[in-house]
């Protein structure tokens, strides 16, 4: 075997935010995961938050892979569990920029209970979702966002449940940055991204992407490269500008099959995080200890 | 404001003394969910962090309990959570996280009884055999099991140096009777609390291996943020924190992982002896259970029978070298237990038919009269 000349190897210019040797990596050809990827880099760059300083946090299944490809303080948790280790995380820590880089399932089905309450609290954490509406990991199952009447290996005869419209989820539990994208517009995903980090509070990013083995197959969508010229077809921007705020409602944001595909950010607002009311309160328990000193477990001898 | 360390002689419960004795020890993390009898830790954590600089959260469950403490050690946090049975249960997936990942916590499990809603407020020592097999793949665990409030405060200050020192979830396994048992606690001056932190990376971060273990068996422990960019990783994993999903990874992860406590066994596990010297009868018990019996002993050498209680500080590491040792001098062996029948299997185990085993059972929901135990002694040595 010849030994490439340095001058000569291929260096992907991002190579030094990835572990590469990692490399190949799981996914199939035609996988979405691989440009939000790269649009999270980019948006982390974009972004200016320091190296030593970004965390990433992921669950299971195929999503829940990209923690351990990156350059990064890594974390890859138990199913449906990266958002309260997030918390843990940045709580013991605030200067840590946390993001949780999961999927549909991992999020919303086994995890949905930590998601709508993390919001809740307005915890400081960055929530970025790979939605390609199945559990791809195991095989394409149906997950809490296929559509209704979608094919997988567990709707034989089509999905008979209603499926979550994230954006009007992740709004009504109190996100402060709420956003829609699809694979196939990375710089927005990358400029969104960035805008999100930069936020204080919970912020969630949706981001669809094709599944052509476990969803595309089943579904007649076709190749990855099909499920973009599909969401090419059905994505619809809503306002002039994503940039504008009342732009798109959540709340028309759901999923059908055939249907158009609302994308662009819902929601942009600033309110306290979990911290700021923590450490607005400690004054008021400090003040409290003065006052309870003789309490009755703590009668001396 | 009070300090970390609120030195000084107090009158004070069992639940509340495992609080102060985890300020004592650092602990400046606290995530947790309400649960009888476990909710006066919660509640003086939720009452203590905020004057020591530390961080309180309620969860939504303890599934996010468990996971939120183990991410705040990640970020150099000692943390900690208490709970009671269905809660212990539900912290079964990420005690085994946080076995996988190596990251030091505490879990304070005040036993009432069950099986699932079951006893909410009474005692029970149901959960002894979960605390050691209850995530599932194999491991080793560490646990304590307190027998008063002054222990409630001891045994969850050397959890914490426990879980520091060896990497991994340490259980103070105590029990309703314990956690409300309200008496003398007597916090010392903080200079006479040894205290062990984690040891952290002795190289750059170019040659840090997140997994990578020396001679102890115990890898370096990176906090996030400081640029070694750390690996945690819950597939099996080799020393580089790289999935690495074959028979040889596994081999050599599972094995260390359980070596780094079984090779310490020794100085882990702790016992005390009562009158074991010369003892025909040895009664092995823990928590509030090895309290009462003692009066059973007691009565039993004033009735002439040479009975003596090994009383098990730890019941994981089991030590078991002490129970083959006794094996060689005693006749038969009492096991009282507030549960149907667990930690006398282990004890069968270690004395392998060279004297008589006996369970004593006493039913969760009621404190253990020593009255039973004294009995079966009467039985075994007649």
């Amino acid at each position: 075997m010849t030994t490439v000349p340095e001058e000569l190897r291929e260096i992907h210019p991002r190579d030094e935010l990835l572990r590469t040797d990692l490399f190949p990596h799981i996914w199939c050809p035609g996988c979405g995961l691989g440009i939000a990827l790269h649009a999270f880099l980019e948006g982390m760059e974009k972004a200016g938050i320091p190296r030593d300083k970004r965390t990433v946090v992921s669950g299971i299944g195929c999503s829940g892979r990209t923690a351990g490809l990156l350059r990064v303080d890594s974390y890859h948790t138990t199913h449906g569990r990266p958002i309260p280790f997030a918390t843990g995380l940045k709580l013991a820590n605030p200067d840590l920029h946390v993001t949780v880089f999961s999927g549909d399932g991992d999020l919303f089905a086994i995890g949905g209970n930590h998601f709508i309450h993390a919001a809740r609290r307005n915890m400081d954490i960055h929530v970025i979702c790979i939605n390609n509406f199945n559990y791809g990991m195991t095989g394409g199952q149906m997950g809490p966002t296929t559509p209704a009447k979608a094919k997988t290996t567990t709707t034989p005869y089509g999905n008979f449940e209603h499926p979550f419209n994230l954006p009007w989820l992740a709004a009504t539990c109190g996100a402060t940055y709420v956003a829609r994208w699809t694979t196939l517009d990375a710089r927005r995903i990358r400029d969104s991204v960035a805008e999100a980090a930069m936020k204080k509070g919970f912020t969630f990013i949706e981001i669809v992407s094709p599944c052509p083995v476990g969803y595309g197959r089943p579904n007649r969508i076709g190749s990855g490269l099909d499920e973009m010229k599909y969401y090419e077809e059905k994505w619809e921007l809503r306002g002039e500008n994503w940039i504008i705020q009342e732009g798109a409602n959540p709340r028309e944001a759901d999923i059908d099959l055939g249907k158009v595909i609302v994308v662009g950010k819902f929601v942009d607002i600033e309110k306290p995080t979990f911290l700021d009311m923590y450490r607005e309160q400690m004054p008021q328990f400090q003040a409290k200890k003065e006052e309870a000193k003789d309490r009755k477990e703590e009668v001396r001898e | 404001m009070r300090g970390d360390v609120i030195t000084g002689k107090y009158f004070m419960n069992g639940d509340v003394a495992a609080a102060e004795g985890a300020l004592s020890a650092g602990c400046r993390f606290f995530a947790g969910y309400p649960i009888t009898p476990s909710t006066e830790v919660a509640e003086r954590m939720a009452e203590r962090l905020p004057e020591v600089g530390g961080i309180y959260i309620q969860m939504e469950d303890e599934l996010a309990s468990m996971a939120a403490i183990l991410g705040a050690s990640c970020a150099g946090a000692k943390a900690m959570s208490s709970t009671s049975g269905p809660g212990f249960s539900l912290m079964m997936e990420n005690i085994g996280l946080g076995i996988m990942m190596e990251v030091p916590s505490v879990v304070v499990n005040v036993q009432r009884g069950g099986p699932s809603t079951g006893l909410p407020t009474t005692v029970g020592q149901q959960d002894m055999m979960q605390a050691k097999w209850g995530s599932h793949g194999d491991y080793e665990i560490i646990a304590y099991s307190p027998n008063s409030p002054q222990e409630m405060f001891d045994l969850t200050v050397k959890a914490f140096n426990a879980a520091e020192r060896y990497r991994l979830p340490v259980l103070v396994m105590a029990d309703e009777a314990v956690g409300h048992m309200t008496e003398r606690v007597v916090i010392p001056e903080k200079s006479a609390i040894p205290i062990v932190n984690r040891k952290g990376p002795s190289v750059p971060p170019s040659e840090y291996r997140t997994f990578k273990a020396g001679a102890d068996l115990i890898p370096e422990f990176a906090v996030a943020g400081q640029g070694y960019f750390v690996r945690m990783e819950s597939l099996t994993h080799d020393e580089l924190g790289r999935p690495s999903l074959t028979a040889e990874t596994q081999q050599v992860l599972v094995s260390r992982l359980q070596d780094k406590i079984t090779r310490h066994a020794h100085e882990i596990a702790e016992v005390e002896e009562y009158l074991l010297e010369d003892a025909d009868v040895v009664v092995v018990a823990y928590g509030i259970t090895s309290r009462c019996v003692r009066q059973a002993v007691d009565e039993a050498r004033a009735e002439g029978v040479k009975a003596g209680l090994l009383r098990l500080l730890t019941v994981w590491p089991f030590p078991s070298w002490r129970i083959q040792e006794l094996a060689a001098q005693a006749k038969a062996f009492l096991v009282p237990e507030v549960n149907f029948g667990q930690i006398v299997h282990e004890v069968e185990r270690a004395v392998a038919g060279r004297a008589t085993t006996k369970f004593v059972q006493y039913t969760p929901g009621a404190m253990p009269h020593p009255h039973r135990t004294l009995k079966a002694i009467r039985e075994v040595a007649a």
